[in-house]
């Protein structure tokens, strides 16, 4: 496969992941600005930070109102994270790669492209958001339904696979970054209803909150979340799943192609230390600590990916 | 359908009833609800938009991506008339290598004062890089799209022989898909030759083509400018349906004198390069040097026998429009007999008196650029205004041996389907050639575009054209 091709696919998973992560944002933030509306505009405030697009945002806006950031975050084309332009992007790389991609995933990705434009085009009212999110959100799966249903099990799976598990991986890392502090086991905290709206975004932003539920019953507290979020692998969006999975495809790749990278090294490293650690010992460590280093690692995985398999040259 | 009409048209008689190869569909037609034909019209836009058949306008930013209009009536063409029409075809691509061969080597036709030297010498479109060097399997023109015009029963005309980069094969096959998916049923009564084998044709023919020191299965890729090029759709389109690479020029290199490309296995070699960007971007140390679109050194390479590239460099020259009015006398220099396809008479503006009969007759010429395509910087004279007209007169004057100029052929009709039925629309067939070093193959039927404004000639999508799917019957 050429390395721009291997490049196109790793960065098509990246940003149809990325849309998908930002929805879930936003519908996490609008849920708790109807529901818990006295603190509404810090919601909104972490949740464009957790977005990564704080300077971009405060450059066209000075405050963080509802429908300001709803407007920045998914239609918003000088956003380059934006649900439009990420979703512009994937389908860019779509085309590019087109002759390693089944028609069902091409067209999958080229309508998300179509229905999104027109769903996009105007601003959107509050009464439309629900079905826009939801739209947003069926898309996605349907791309990865075809994916998961047509493409051959080769090294073209592979790296689309690597962009998905990076990018996701990245994501939850964030959201923890930027409410760490909600989730630390300190004494003042604990089971406050502060900490409970916080809890509660938290778990919206992964979609995760009816599965906790499931697992934990009524013992919702700090370190079980963090738990849940960084070391609990069934769940599809932790930091271990998603490391599991990235280890697991590089490895793939290494096995098909017959060498080993630096690239299969470094997140083998980044597994074990997960492996290595309870969620005691991670809050021991520090959470914030452990965190930022998880997110500077996850990149210089990605980076060394674009090098090792020749990506742009 | 009484009146009576001025052109040609291919389906109705000018009395009742429809032309022999018409027999079969317009009984079905007929039969056909309109409403049931209108909802497949739009079901046909809706798949060529789902699966992105689009092509780019270039200094539109709004419709960045447009669809090419599609007309569900096909044109039909009998067994008969294509077999006399692929006889000339195949005599005319044979000619221009013939052509192509001898100006980059001994010129003999130029010697033999059948085309004056200053067409070639002076002609940026002749490559000097190109001469005393013969591409492997001696083809120069791999892939051809012969543009034909129709004015009468056995009126055939060659407009542009097009054997530099033709394109719009993608939807002679995209097309047929469409009408095979929308009317399953008329391929059951109507007995039409396949097109589908193109892509592995094309494989072929272009393996076939591969440089004598290539051992073993030639590796072939699709040379593309990028993504934002017109025509991407159709080179993505191309790699997909022969199962090769799609390369960019950042994507090669030239790896111990041969051209490689970057893979995520390291560089590896390719014998045949099926580029669709131009000559001069081809190459930045041959070429143009700013070009970023191709493989510094490819030429070398090229020269020194490692690669091949289809279609050679330097087939530009075959295309010039003032080569093109020596057409016929090139076939017969070539080939020894009479030219079975027609030219368009053509008046050179380069030559005094033909420049004066062209300015005096402005508004019944077609005047075009002799490096033109894609139906730009052309004047339709019967079509212009007087404002248009003069200002053109003056460029021409300018610059007399930048044009040619051309009777306005009274084009024939195929009807398009509108919301009161049938209605009369111009056309002009694009057939795609394949040239090897053993068969010249021309697949049946080819490319029909056809100008969707009422009373228009011009056929070109950039100028709001659209296209039909394109019938030769079996028998």
């Amino acid at each position: 496969m050429l390395g721009k091709t291997a490049g196109g696919l790793y960065w098509m998973f990246r940003f149809l992941e990325r849309a998908e992560n930002t929805a879930r944002l936003v519908e996490a933030g609008f849920r708790i600005a109807l529901t818990r509306s006295s603190d509404s505009a810090s919601e909104w405030k972490s949740v464009v930070t957790t977005a990564g697009v704080r300077n971009g945002y405060m450059e066209k806006y000075d405050s963080f109102a509802g429908p300001t950031v709803i407007d920045y975050l998914l239609r918003d084309t000088a956003n380059p994270s934006s649900v439009m332009s990420v979703i512009e992007n994937a389908r860019m790389n779509a085309r590019l790669v087109r002759t390693v991609l089944t028609t069902e995933v091409w067209e999958a990705v080229n309508e998300n492209w179509m229905t999104l434009k027109e769903a996009l085009r105007r601003p959107i009212r509050e009464t439309e958001l629900p079905g826009i999110l939801g739209t947003i959100r069926q898309q996605s799966a349907l791309v990865r339904g075809a994916m998961h249903g047509t493409m051959m099990r080769n090294d073209i799976f592979d790296f689309a696979q690597i962009g998905t598990a990076l990018e996701r991986a990245d994501n939850t890392a964030r959201i923890i970054d930027v409410k760490y502090y909600t989730l630390l086991p300190s004494a003042s905290f604990v089971g406050s209803p502060l900490d409970n709206v916080q809890w509660e975004t938290i778990l919206r932003s992964v979609s995760a909150h009816r599965s906790f539920r499931w697992l934990n019953q009524d013992d919702m507290n700090s370190s079980n979340i963090a738990d849940f979020l960084i070391l609990d692998s069934r769940f599809p969006r932790s930091l271990s799943f998603c490391s599991r999975n990235l280890d697991e495809n590089l490895g793939f790749l290494a096995k098909d192609y017959g060498v080993r990278m630096p690239c299969n090294d470094l997140v083998e490293r980044q597994r074990d230390k997960l492996r290595a650690h309870t969620i005691g010992s991670i809050f021991d460590e520090g959470l914030h600590q452990f965190i930022g280093a998880f997110i500077r690692d996850n990149n210089a995985i990605g980076m060394q990916i674009e090098q090792d398999y020749r990506f742009n040259g | 359908m009484t009146e009576k009409r001025q052109h040609f048209d291919e389906m109705l008689l000018d009395g009742d009833g429809v032309r022999q190869p018409y027999d079969a569909y317009q009984e079905w037609f007929f039969n056909e609800d309109p409403t049931r034909l209108t909802k497949k019209s739009k079901e046909a836009e809706a798949f060529f938009r789902r699966t992105g058949i689009t092509f780019n306008v270039y200094g539109q930013e709004e419709a960045q991506e447009r669809l090419i209009p599609f007309d569900l009536i096909p044109r039909i063409i009998s067994n008969r008339e294509w077999t006399r029409l692929s006889k000339g075809i195949e005599q005319r691509v044979r000619a221009i290598n013939a052509f192509l061969h001898d100006i980059y080597h001994r010129q003999e036709i130029l010697r033999a004062g059948v085309v004056p030297p200053h067409l070639i010498a002076q002609n940026d479109a002749f490559l000097p890089q190109m001469i005393g060097m013969s591409p492997p399997g001696g083809v120069y023109t791999h892939i051809v799209g012969t543009d034909i015009v129709r004015t009468g029963e056995n009126e055939f005309f060659v407009l542009e022989d097009n054997a530099r980069t033709p394109s719009g094969v993608s939807y002679m096959l995209e097309n047929r898909e469409t009408m095979l998916q929308m009317f399953p049923e008329l391929f059951s009564q109507n007995k039409v030759q396949p097109v589908s084998d193109y892509p592995k044709n094309l494989r072929r023919s272009l393996a076939a083509c591969a440089p004598a020191g290539c051992n073993g299965k030639p590796t072939v890729a699709v040379l593309t400018p990028g993504i934002h090029n017109s025509a991407y759709f159709e080179h993505s389109f191309l790699a997909d349906q022969m199962g090769v690479e799609l390369v960019e020029g950042h994507d090669l290199r030239v790896v111990d004198g041969r051209i490689a490309m970057r893979t995520t296995q390291g560089y590896q070699n390719i014998d045949v390069l099926y580029r669709r960007v131009d000559d001069d971007f081809l190459d930045p140390l041959n070429f143009n040097p700013d070009s970023m679109l191709g493989v510094p050194g490819i030429m070398d390479v090229y020269r020194a026998g490692g690669i091949t590239i289809a279609n050679a460099p330097g087939t530009g020259i075959s295309d010039d429009k003032a080569i093109y009015s020596y057409m016929p006398e090139i076939v017969e220099f070539y080939t020894g007999e009479k030219a079975i396809l027609k030219n368009v008479q053509t008046w050179r503006c380069s030559e005094p008196e033909a420049l004066q009969y062209v300015l005096d007759n402005l508004s019944e010429l077609v005047v075009k650029e002799v490096h033109g395509s894609g139906g730009y910087g052309m004047l339709v004279g019967p079509a212009a205004s007087k404002k248009e007209i003069a200002s053109f007169a003056v460029k021409l004057k300018k610059n007399p041996s930048n044009y040619i100029a051309q009777p306005t052929l009274s084009l024939s009709t195929v009807p398009i389907f509108v919301k009161k039925g049938l209605s009369p629309r111009h056309v002009d067939l694009r057939p795609f050639v394949l040239v090897s070093p053993k068969e010249v193959k021309i697949t049946p039927g080819g490319l029909t575009r056809v100008a969707l404004k009422a009373g228009s000639l011009v056929v070109n999508s950039s100028q709001g054209g659209g296209t039909k799917d394109t019938w030769v019957l079996e028998d």
